[in-house]
């Protein structure tokens, strides 16, 4: 047993012993569990990959005169103005003004929101242009200038969701190709995509949320975030494999972080053809090792995770919930799947390869001494489960 | 006979040379075995040409010197498909999409998405399927 306090004593004096979640399942192989709880400190578990409901709010400071900005566009890019004068929201999945979307199948999608974040945190210079009804004290009714995260007051990341722990293999049973947020689909299962960074991935590593939490400190895109929710939803009830890993989405992480101390490498726009924009993000959560069960639980492998193949034609769009079979991110990763008799070839969104880096970062970081790690507040709930949207007649 | 080795070249002809018929002059004078991957010519009438060439060395660079005699750049190295380091996350998404396996996980355990110039044929299915815009095409 190991305290939140001893292991940041540890950490602070340089002595902490740290490995990622790629390393620790042949460490605790060779040494034994009981041994390896002792030893280890920290696992850290990353994962890099487009995660859609990102944004930031940003805070642009006063104009002379000043502006209520009650419409803006960053770039071009509409930005949410229903909160305080010079505060805006810059959502990841927002299209460009004027892009024609899918008006022309499959549409390009080259430029929106993920693109302007990731633009941000390059230190680019970007247009601002905002518009107002004036008010006696903020009579400014237009503005356009030009600007770089620099001269922000504030510029923080805040993600509803981030870091779904498990996630589905999505193919096409249909005839035509089909453009999706997993990816291009050929017809007929000719190829499937999945999402996660498996072994790595950091709710993967705490199937149960023992130890993340709303608190828990995290490495966003380099920056030193934290968990400040569970994320939209976050469904831990689900069904999981006699390990208690979670065979579909399951849990997910509400994130926020300073965009000033990011790193551009890991804050990426994302576009996929004929579904819209997105932003990819490289999150790293460090697991504090206090006793066995938290040290056996990250030694979970790629073999151990199972995800659900679904049809990504007519099954997720009609939600209709059905499951082809499920597949282990072993062979996921063999690059190929067997679904009923027939060979699939398979794709990546999620890197693992980014991923890999920012687990080893993030554990050069602690045993530096320069990520403490935080205690959670509150435990994320294990018993919640998925609503769908009933849509009903207006009451009478 | 002396051995024969495979060159990828990507050429470029600009306005005065498109209609001259070098690469049948490379076949028939020089001995070549052409495999043309792309060709275009753009409506400036600008020309670019991304092919293999088979043949002995000394006929290759025969044929090479033939080329240069007209306006014709000839490119060795960046060929009409690219991938930017910078912008490749080695997430492996094109992998699938890539039918000669030019774009393959090069290192199983560090899951390094490589891309081998060579083995492209410049179907460009990577570059519609790439989320990060990594690869383009020169033409």
């Amino acid at each position: 047993m190991k305290t939140y306090k001893q292991i940041n004593d540890r950490i602070e004096s340089g002595k902490a012993v740290v490995l990622t979640a790629g390393e620790i399942m042949d460490y605790v192989d060779k040494k034994g569990l009981a041994a390896a709880a002792k030893e280890v400190d920290v696992v850290t578990t990353a994962t890099f990959g487009p995660m859609c409901s990102s944004g930031c709010f940003l805070n642009f400071g006063h104009s002379k005169p000043k502006i209520r900005m009650s419409e803006a566009w960053v770039e071009d890019v509409l930005v949410y103005t229903g909160i305080a004068a010079v505060d805006v929201y810059l959502g990841a999945t927002q299209l460009r003004h004027g892009d024609p979307a899918n008006m022309y199948h499959p549409g390009e999608f080259r430029y929106g929101g993920g693109h302007v974040i990731e633009d941000l945190v390059a230190g680019k210079k970007l247009q601002l242009f905002a518009l107002s009804y004036g008010t006696d004290c903020y009579p400014l009714r237009e503005l356009r200038t030009y600007f770089t995260i620099n001269d922000l007051n504030q510029a923080i990341m805040v993600n509803p969701r981030n870091c779904y722990q498990n996630y589905n293999v999505a193919v096409n049973d249909s005839d035509r190709t089909i453009y999706t947020y997993m990816g291009i689909l050929e017809p007929e299962r000719k190829n499937a995509n999945y999402c996660s960074a498996g072994q790595l991935s950091p709710l993967l590593n705490d199937p149960y949320y023992d130890v993340i939490g709303v608190g828990t400190k995290v490495w966003l895109a380099g920056a030193h975030g934290h968990v400040y929710a569970e994320g939209t939803q976050h469904a831990g009830a689900c069904e999981r494999t006699p390990e208690g890993i979670p065979k579909g989405g399951a849990g997910t992480l509400a994130l926020t972080g300073d965009m000033k101390q990011m790193r551009p490498e890991f804050v990426r726009g994302v576009t996929f053809r004929g579904y819209g924009v997105s932003l990819a993000l490289g999150i790293g959560i460090p697991i504090p090792i206090l006793n066995e069960d938290v040290l056996r639980r990250t030694c979970v492998r790629d073999r151990d995770i199972m995800a659900p193949v679904v049809d990504f034609s007519q099954d997720y769009p009609q939600n209709t919930g059905k499951v082809i079979c499920y597949v282990s991110y072993e062979q996921l990763r063999s690059g190929q799947i067997e679904v009923e008799g027939k060979k699939i070839a398979v794709g990546s969104l999620s890197s693992y390869y980014k991923a890999l880096r920012i687990a080893n970062l993030l554990a050069d970081e602690i045993r530096r001494g320069d990520f403490r790690l935080a205690e959670p507040i509150e435990p994320l709930a294990k018993d919640k489960k998925m609503k769908s949207l009933v849509t009903r007649k207006k009451p009478s | 006979m002396s051995q024969t080795v495979t060159k990828k070249l990507m050429l470029f002809f600009p306005r005065c040379e498109c209609e001259k018929p070098i690469i049948y002059h490379l076949v028939k004078d020089y001995n070549l075995v052409v495999n043309i991957f792309r060709a275009k010519v753009t409506p400036e009438e600008e020309g670019y040409l991304v092919l293999d060439v088979t043949g002995t060395e000394e006929d290759i660079e025969r044929a090479l010197a033939f080329v240069k005699t007209f306006n014709v750049s000839i490119n060795y190295s960046g060929k009409g498909v690219t991938r930017d380091e910078n912008s490749c996350t080695h997430c492996g998404l094109c992998i699938t999409h890539c039918p000669t396996g030019a774009l393959r996980i090069g290192d199983k355990s560090t899951r390094e998405v490589i891309y081998s110039e060579a083995d492209c044929i410049e179907c460009l299915a990577c570059i519609r399927v790439c989320p990060f815009g990594a690869l383009a095409s020169a033409f």
